[in-house]
């Protein structure tokens, strides 16, 4: 029998043509690892061509997964396995694998043509070019057509198993024995049972092929992590803000009305939230992205929560609409799933590189608060906040995920719902002023002298019918004004009522174990993964790292000055051109340094303690 | 003022007699022209047809018999979208061109609203094209008061969609070279299931197309001519005046299409097949064609529309092209989560289900 070796983590990457199942591959290893107990964190990567052409290298579709017996931030940098179905796959992928990592490639499709279709003049399976690998060839679609010959499928459907084939055979070595996966295809594939049981028995014979092939040196163990005590379950980004948004709207007692246009990678919030609609939710596929968030504000305005979800060429069509609902002061939640940019740029990619036009991407004075989520699960509590500050100040907000975010998963601590604080909409009910003639009167811009809020008053409401609009407003009646005092006071006060918003936000908690870091790392959005992954890097080799993450972009928290100002040096990872970084820099008058990636995918946490580790060991020479 | 919704006690009716407006509340004390009438001061040129408009539609509010604050207008940017801060309702003075897409917001989520969407020619066709066409093709229940004078008038004399080729203008002293939208035939092909024209000038007219539009339930377009006194000025004297019974051709449902001072004009199917204007004295009584609005297909609608000039103006039917029966969008999508929440009997609870998902697993 197989040796068992123990390992406190893995990355596994599968990687094959975008029809080859990849994804689907993926998210059964990672649900078989998460419902082990593993902590996971995973990176889909994927063409955007929904068929690209088959066999060639912008064909290739994988999925990372990087599963562990601790509390892990990033999908990892190098795989240690990787599962490579095709000369494309391979090729695409070798490069990033670890020297001695795991290679098992199917062999079927490695012919000359195939080969030479990628580049490849001789066949490297043959050759010694994979000498500093483990290399394992399978044709596991030869042995995959095998075992479901009974089934009478053609050959093509047939082969077309082969990605479970390859799921058993990694169930197998890295000791998962879990019935998830049968049932999940019993329950996919229920309405074609020739497909189903193919795919089954697929998955068995791939499992019991390592269990009686001898190709295979180990097999391995990764216990599961010590994480803290509650219930888990695996989330994807986009899920969990879908559910913050139902959670928000609830907790506010507000119907929930998306307003949205299909858009990569932002689309699974409406597939989330079109199936909700027990919730009292809307969902309302609009004709563009202007109608969408248009008639989001519409919804606002009846007194629903109005939401819209884009990614960054759907946010430069809403910022008018945007800017009509800072202008009417009414809630409106944006979610802005980044992708990389400019123009279509590349859509399945990731980036944060919206940072600058969701905060200032809008004509005149227009203070719009901005959140933005740290990882997958946090896209919950992200969604949840944006509503809450969405309703209490009556301001539009946008919240800021990426691609890798949104597509990413990871385990989630679910929360009680009850323990979730209520949200009052607290609609205006009657009159709130006296005019000039003693008589009771509405006045739709009268503030709260506190939160600087307007009154919300929907239509239905007796004695408080009211006009609104994106003409400028006369200080409490809301009447139309031209008058130069008027405007400035009205620029100031919503500007005012934007900042106010730091009273209502937690300070930041400096991560510095040492308490005597001279280095601060500071992140925003999905950066959070590979920053920390780096800074444990960095304290593991015994130097000293400070570390703080913001969830709130505009207005950022009233500690943030302070804790700049008491750091030798300031790193600011992005996946921009160092959006943050110029605003701290504008902002706090701190020689913040941007370290700066644009990649379209994660930024790398060794690369990135490296240059962490620099920065430490240049300060310490200096002195 | 109070309402209420189930039982009036004066002598309005249950529920509003126009189906537009089924499920929003009545006011239990009439209501008057004055009710409607906002504090603002009316900022329109003097002439401008947007006053007649705004008189017609406050003197017909009371009679539809909602409350004032069931009532919301919606417009979008020109001098026609100044409307909402003139009626004592809720309302929204939006953008440019979007109008339709807010509406469609405010209608699906709330039933008991009574909802106008008040736009121009240039809001509606141009920068809001894209909106006004989906809105008509959904069938969202509201009712659009295009206001077109054929000109952009907030931003001082330009071209518009719907003005004639050649139209010297300032953005155009050489003549526009593009040809115009006929608002009433662009609408039935974007799946409109109400379709009308009326006139500025002709107030009984104005308010029995509002009227049929309210009873519609579902998208009613209205196309209202309206004059420019000011950048566009007699646009359409020809339909106006003495020359009016000449040139305009009274859409009567169910009734023969003949005009003219004596009825001496009528609509034949020509030798080529299309729709034609011929000499009543010469053809005979059962080659003029009868008005149905309730046709099915758009297409006789459509040949209606065509008899628009669409250069200089001498010639346009008005009144209701299209009037038939569809499923309003907002209605459909109110008994989509309706039929979903059945069953639900504590939202919190399922909520928490919806969290915990399929796959829990508990750390200890």
């Amino acid at each position: 029998m197989t040796k068992v070796q123990t390992l406190d983590r893995v990355v596994i990457r599968f990687a094959g043509d975008s029809g080859d199942g990849m994804q689907l591959t993926g998210d059964r290893f990672t649900a078989e690892a998460a419902t082990f107990g593993n902590d996971i964190s995973t990176l889909p990567n994927f063409p955007a061509e929904i068929r690209a052409p088959q066999g060639t290298l912008p064909g290739v579709s994988s999925f990372q997964l990087h599963f562990a017996n601790y509390d892990i931030v990033t999908p990892g940098d190098r795989p240690d396995v990787l599962v490579a179905m095709n000369p494309a796959a391979l090729k695409a992928n070798i490069g990033d694998l670890a020297h001695g990592g795991l290679v098992i490639v199917d062999t079927a499709d490695f012919t000359k043509r195939n080969l030479t279709k990628v580049g490849y003049d001789e066949n490297p399976l043959e050759n010694d070019s994979l000498q500093n690998y483990q290399v394992v060839t399978l044709d596991l679609t030869g042995m995959t057509i095998g075992a479901v010959e009974q089934f009478g499928l053609g050959r093509k459907d047939s082969s077309r198993a082969k990605n479970m084939f390859a799921l058993g055979l990694l169930s197998w070595l890295y000791s998962r024995e879990d019935g998830g996966t049968e049932r999940f295809l019993a329950e996919k594939f229920a309405k074609k049972p020739a497909i189903r049981d193919a795919n089954i028995a697929a998955y068995k014979a791939g499992y019991a092929f390592g269990e009686t092939t001898e190709v295979f040196a180990h097999r391995y163990e990764v216990s599961p992590a010590t994480m803290p005590p509650g219930r888990y379950r695996q989330i994807s980004g986009n899920a969990a803000t879908a559910y913050g948004l139902i959670t928000g709207a609830q907790k506010a007692g507000l119907k929930l009305f998306l307003g949205t246009y299909p858009i990569t990678p932002a689309s699974d919030v409406l597939h989330e939230l079109s199936k909700r609609k027990n919730f009292g939710v809307y969902t309302f596929q609009a004709e563009d992205e202007i109608a969408a968030v248009g008639a989001a504000l519409g919804a606002s305005f009846a007194g629903a929560l109005g939401v819209t979800s884009t990614s960054g060429p759907g946010m430069a069509l809403k910022a008018e609409t945007i800017g009509l609902a800072l202008m009417t002061e009414l809630p409106l939640v944006v979610v802005d799933v980044q992708r990389a940019g400019p123009s279509t740029g590349m859509p399945t990619k990731t980036e944060q590189a919206d940072l600058l036009q969701v905060i200032h991407g809008r004509n005149g004075e227009s203070p719009v608060p901005v959140v933005a989520a740290a990882s997958p699960a946090d896209c919950f509590d992200t969604a949840v906040e944006a509503v809450r500050i969405a309703v209490k100040y009556r301001t539009p907000v946008i919240m800021l995920s990426d691609g890798y975010l949104g597509n990413g998963a990871e385990p989630w601590r679910i929360p009680t719902i009850a323990s979730i604080p209520p949200i009052d909409p607290g609609f205006a009910t009657g009159t709130n002023a006296v005019d000039g003639s003693g008589k009771q009167v509405f006045q739709p811009y009268k503030r709260d002298p506190e939160t600087l809020a307007r009154p919300w008053a929907v239509p239905g409401t007796v004695g408080l019918e009211h006009r609104i609009g994106g003409i400028e407003k006369a200080v409490d009646t809301g009447n139309v004004s031209y008058d130069p005092a008027n405007h400035e006071l009205m620029v100031r006060t919503r500007q005012a009522k934007v900042d106010g918003i730091v009273r209502d936000i937690p300070d930041l908690v400096v991560d510095d174990p040492s308490g005597e870091a001279k280095v601060l790392v500071v992140g925003w959005g999905s950066t959070y993964g590979p920053i920390t992954a780096a800074a444990r890097r960095v304290r593991a080799t015994d130097r000293r790292i400070a570390q703080i993450h913001l969830r709130h972009l505009n207005p950022m928290p009233a500690n943030l000055g302070d804790i700049l100002k008491r750091y030798d040096t300031v790193i600011v990872p992005e996946m921009n051109l160092g959006q943050l970084t110029m605003l701290l820099r504008a902002k706090f008058l701190v020689d913040a340094q941007c370290f700066s990636r644009v990649r379209g995918l994660p930024i790398s946490p060794s690369e990135l303690a490296g240059e962490l580790t620099e920065a430490i060991d240049g300060l310490a020479t200096e002195k | 003022m109070s309402t209420d919704t189930t039982q009036p006690t004066t002598g309005h009716p249950a529920s509003p007699a126009y189906r537009g407006l089924a499920g929003v509340p009545l006011s239990l004390e009439p209501l008057n022209r004055k009710d409607f009438t906002s504090d603002q001061e009316v900022r329109w040129c003097p002439g401008c047809g947007d006053y007649a408009i705004l008189a017609a539609f406050q003197g017909l509010m009371p009679e539809f018999g909602i409350t004032r604050e069931n009532t919301v207008i919606i417009s979008g940017i020109g001098c026609s979208s100044r409307f909402p801060y003139y009626v004592d309702s809720y309302g929204m003075h939006s953008i440019h061109g979007r109008a339709p897409a807010i509406a469609t917001g405010v209608a699906t989520t709330r039933p008991d609203l009574g909802v106008w969407v008040v736009t121009g020619d240039g809001d509606a066709l141009s920068i809001g094209g894209n909106h006004l066409i989906h809105a008509m093709r959904r069938n969202v229940n509201m009712t659009i008061m295009l206001f077109n004078n054929r000109i952009y008038g907030l931003t001082k004399g330009q071209y518009s969609p719907t003005s004639e080729i050649g139209k010297v203008t300032k953005s155009t002293p050489l003549g526009s070279l593009d040809q115009p939208f006929n608002p009433v035939s662009l609408a039935l092909g974007a799946e409109a299931s109400f379709v009308a024209r009326t006139i500025d000038s002709d107030r009984k007219h104005l308010t029995e197309v509002m009227k049929a539009a309210a009873n519609h339930r579902g998208t009613s377009l209205i196309e209202i001519y309206q004059n420019c006194p000011i950048f566009n000025d007699g646009a359409f004297e020809e339909l106006k005046g003495p020359s009016a019974a000449d040139a305009l051709i009274p859409l009567v449902h169910g009734e023969k299409l003949v005009f003219g001072r004596d009825g001496q004009q009528c609509i034949v199917r020509g030798p080529s097949g299309s729709l034609t204007v011929a000499a009543t004295a010469e053809v005979d009584e059962d080659q003029i064609l009868v008005h149905d609005a309730h046709r099915a297909d758009p297409a006789f609608a459509f040949e209606l529309s065509r008899l628009t000039d669409s250069g200089v103006m001498h010639q346009s039917p008005i009144g209701v092209f299209r009037d038939v029966e569809r499923p309003a969008y907002d209605d459909l999508a109110r008994e989509q989560v309706e039929l979903a929440q059945q069953g639900t009997d504590d939202p919190e609870d399922a909520l928490q289900t919806l969290l915990d998902g399929k796959d829990v697993w508990v750390v200890a």
